[in-house]
């Protein structure tokens, strides 16, 4: 095991549509309770420690606010 | 050192996008934008702004851009084309700027194997106006001008277009693929670049229509969108790689 | 030479070197001159898919920093409306050649000024002008198309060429005199690729409160002084109590109509528009006081004469005398037009 995966929302690029959450193939994302300035309800990483990296969930973003590390 | 996994491209400027939440133009322009990237033609590229709802594309793309008039996207293409033909020029459009007023163009400027690539978004509606029927509406669906789903006795068929343009001679490369899970993402990058590299090996014109989600004037959730695309799209406008110079 | 083919040869010498056509009568033999020329000179010649494509692919060669021409008739140029609009919002030059017939509708193929309305109020929709220039002999309409290149780039706007049937089907004798006009500024604006520098954008769309308006604006700035370029010529203007006014083949015409009315004692003038947009409203203005009558000849229902009436402004007495349809006066019923002092209006 390398490194632990870094999967980081841009929260104001996010308009909350969802796609990544249902794409997530181990379920780690959910929409925040927050809003962020455009009065969106964002997408977060709950658990960044199990991410695999599988990368669904940014290239299902159609609004390119998910990038990955690691 | 941080290695990214994935990161936004360089032909795209940091701006956030003006799209509807769901909505595929942002995923197309990422995947465009990733393949100039990786084909290091940024600085040689120049593309086009449909009228529609990517008109404003140029405040995203990180390259050269003309605007053009409704239809006429293929023609303008054309004509830059031709005057820099080491450029890589593609045009942008959705189904009414490409298979409707524009479709003139874009059978001609096939059948002159014009080497520009075609990036067609086909989200069955005209999306900018308020979602009216487009050439490419389903059977049934209901839009502002088909309230009562359309019906082929009054409104006519949907247009299959890479079916069309894929019995033309100038037509070299040509597929369909969609924005309905990952996977497909990948494979429409991977069809993105299929097409900018028959354009750049000077083999001859290409065409990649992009099965896209429009949740808002679908009045579909972004999740229901996409299994709409699944359920009612794809059957109607199967994906797959219709014409190709490349070996499969 | 043609005069069809003449308006090609001068335009290959221009160094218009992309050219885009669709067949339409009677300017069919300027597409296919252009068609053979720009094999040999290594230029670009593509037969259009329709009028609207081929004003598009100007619109883009013009994009890209080209020379770039079309040209049609009538009908075809009122397909073309769309595409000058958009090259006058989005600031691009090129030139558009209209040898004119007979309309409305189909109309006729017989040569016509019916189009002057259309030329010189825009064309298109929105707000905005184009410089229209009026051959009105073979030599002139290839004069003409040297200036049309250089106004059309100078001022990053199309620049229309307002022939018709006559001139374009005309054989007459023509030199390309190559005239020096003055330095154009490098197309830093062309769409060549953001190499080294930041991306380019050709537009028209405005869509934020009062930008829009802000530009078109500017553009009327513009408008202003390409009022500057406005030629004409004037005949007999020193000693003249009547004035004829007339533009194109129709003034060549009538310039036979004053020479045969000047044989006979009558002190007649003509002047004769170049450019119809600009209008040489100024030389009216100038003579108009010692003027007992202004008599406007056209090839049509009265188009220009409107503009002689805002440039006399009501100081003396303006007739009209026109031929729609495909009609074109012979210079002895002008003659007996003038002569009789009649005239519509």
């Amino acid at each position: 095991m390398g490194r632990p995966f870094q999967v980081i929302i841009d929260k104001e690029r996010c308009k909350g549509c969802g796609l990544c959450i249902n794409f997530c193939p181990l379920n780690l994302l959910v929409i925040s309770n927050e809003i962020n300035k455009r009065g969106f309800h964002y997408a977060t990483v709950r658990d960044n420690n199990r991410c695999k990296g599988c990368a669904q969930c940014a290239i299902i973003c159609p609004d390119v606010a998910i990038e990955i590390y690691r | 050192m941080e290695k990214a996994i994935f990161k936004r491209p360089e032909s795209l400027y940091e701006t956030p996008f003006h799209y509807c939440p769901g909505c595929g133009h942002g995923i197309i322009h990422r995947l465009i934008a990733e393949v100039i990237d990786e084909f290091g033609i940024r600085e040689r590229t120049i593309g086009t702004a449909p009228v529609g709802c990517a008109v404003l594309n140029y405040d995203y793309f990180n390259f050269d851009v003309c605007e053009c008039a409704h239809g006429r996207t293929p023609a303008v293409a054309t004509g830059i084309k031709r005057v820099r033909p080491k450029s890589v020029v593609f045009s942008y459009q959705g189904d009414g700027d490409l298979a409707a007023i524009g479709i003139a163009e874009i059978i001609h400027t096939a059948l002159r194997s014009e080497r520009i690539t075609a990036i067609f978004v086909n989200n069955c509606v005209y999306g900018m106006t308020g979602g009216q029927m487009a050439p490419t509406t389903l059977l049934n669906q209901k839009t502002q001008t088909t309230p009562f789903g359309r019906d082929p006795k009054k409104a006519g068929f949907p247009l299959r277009v890479c079916e069309l343009l894929a019995t033309l001679d100038g037509a070299t490369y040509i597929a369909r693929t969609a924005l309905n899970n990952p996977k497909n993402v990948l494979k429409t990058r991977e069809s993105i670049k299929k097409a900018f590299l028959t354009q750049i090996e000077d083999v001859g014109f290409s065409l990649v229509e992009i099965l896209s989600p429009c949740p808002v004037n679908w009045k579909l959730s972004p999740v229901d969108s996409i299994k709409w695309m699944k359920e009612r799209m794809i059957p109607y406008f199967p994906l797959g790689e219709f014409k190709t110079p490349f070996a499969k | 030479m043609k005069g069809n083919e003449a308006i090609g040869e001068a335009a290959i010498r221009a160094g218009c070197r992309y050219y885009f056509g669709y067949p339409i009568t009677p300017q069919n033999e300027l597409t296919a001159y252009m068609s053979k020329r720009m094999e040999e000179v290594g230029g670009v010649f593509i037969q259009a898919e329709s009028e609207l494509a081929a004003i598009n692919m100007v619109y883009g060669a013009s994009a890209a920093g080209g020379r770039a021409m079309t040209s049609s008739s009538s009908p075809g140029i009122s397909l073309k409306q769309e595409g000058i609009s958009y090259m006058v919002g989005a600031e691009l030059p090129g030139v558009v050649v209209n040898i004119c017939r007979g309309g409305p509708g189909l109309g006729n193929i017989a040569p016509s000024q019916s189009d002057y309305f259309q030329a010189t109020r825009g064309g298109g929709h929105g707000d905005y002008y184009t410089i229209v220039l009026s051959p009105s002999s073979v030599q002139e309409s290839a004069d003409l198309v040297f200036l049309a290149f250089y106004l059309a780039d100078k001022y990053r706007n199309p620049v229309i060429i307002l022939g018709d049937g006559f001139l374009g089907q005309m054989l007459e004798p023509v030199e390309f005199k190559n005239p020096a006009f003055g330095r154009l500024p490098r197309k830093r604006w062309a769409l060549t690729g953001a190499k080294e520098r930041p991306p380019n954008v050709i537009r028209s769309l405005y869509l934020k409160e009062g930008v829009l308006e802000k530009r078109n604006w500017e553009l009327s700035k513009k408008y202003e002084r390409m009022k500057k370029e406005v030629r004409y010529e004037g005949i007999y203007l020193d000693d003249a109590e009547f004035i004829v006014v007339a533009y194109g083949i129709c003034a060549r015409i009538s310039k036979a109509s004053v020479l045969l009315l000047r044989a006979h004692g009558l002190k007649v003038g003509l002047i004769r528009p170049i450019t119809l947009w600009p209008f040489p409203s100024g030389v009216i203005k100038e003579v108009r006081d010692k003027i007992k009558r202004f008599f406007v000849i056209e090839m049509n229902l009265g188009q220009m004469v409107e503009d002689v009436k805002l440039a006399v402004e009501g100081r003396t007495s303006v007739s009209f005398y026109g031929r729609p349809g495909g009609g074109v006066p012979t210079p002895e019923e002008i003659y007996k037009v003038i002569k009789d002092g009649k005239g519509y209006f």
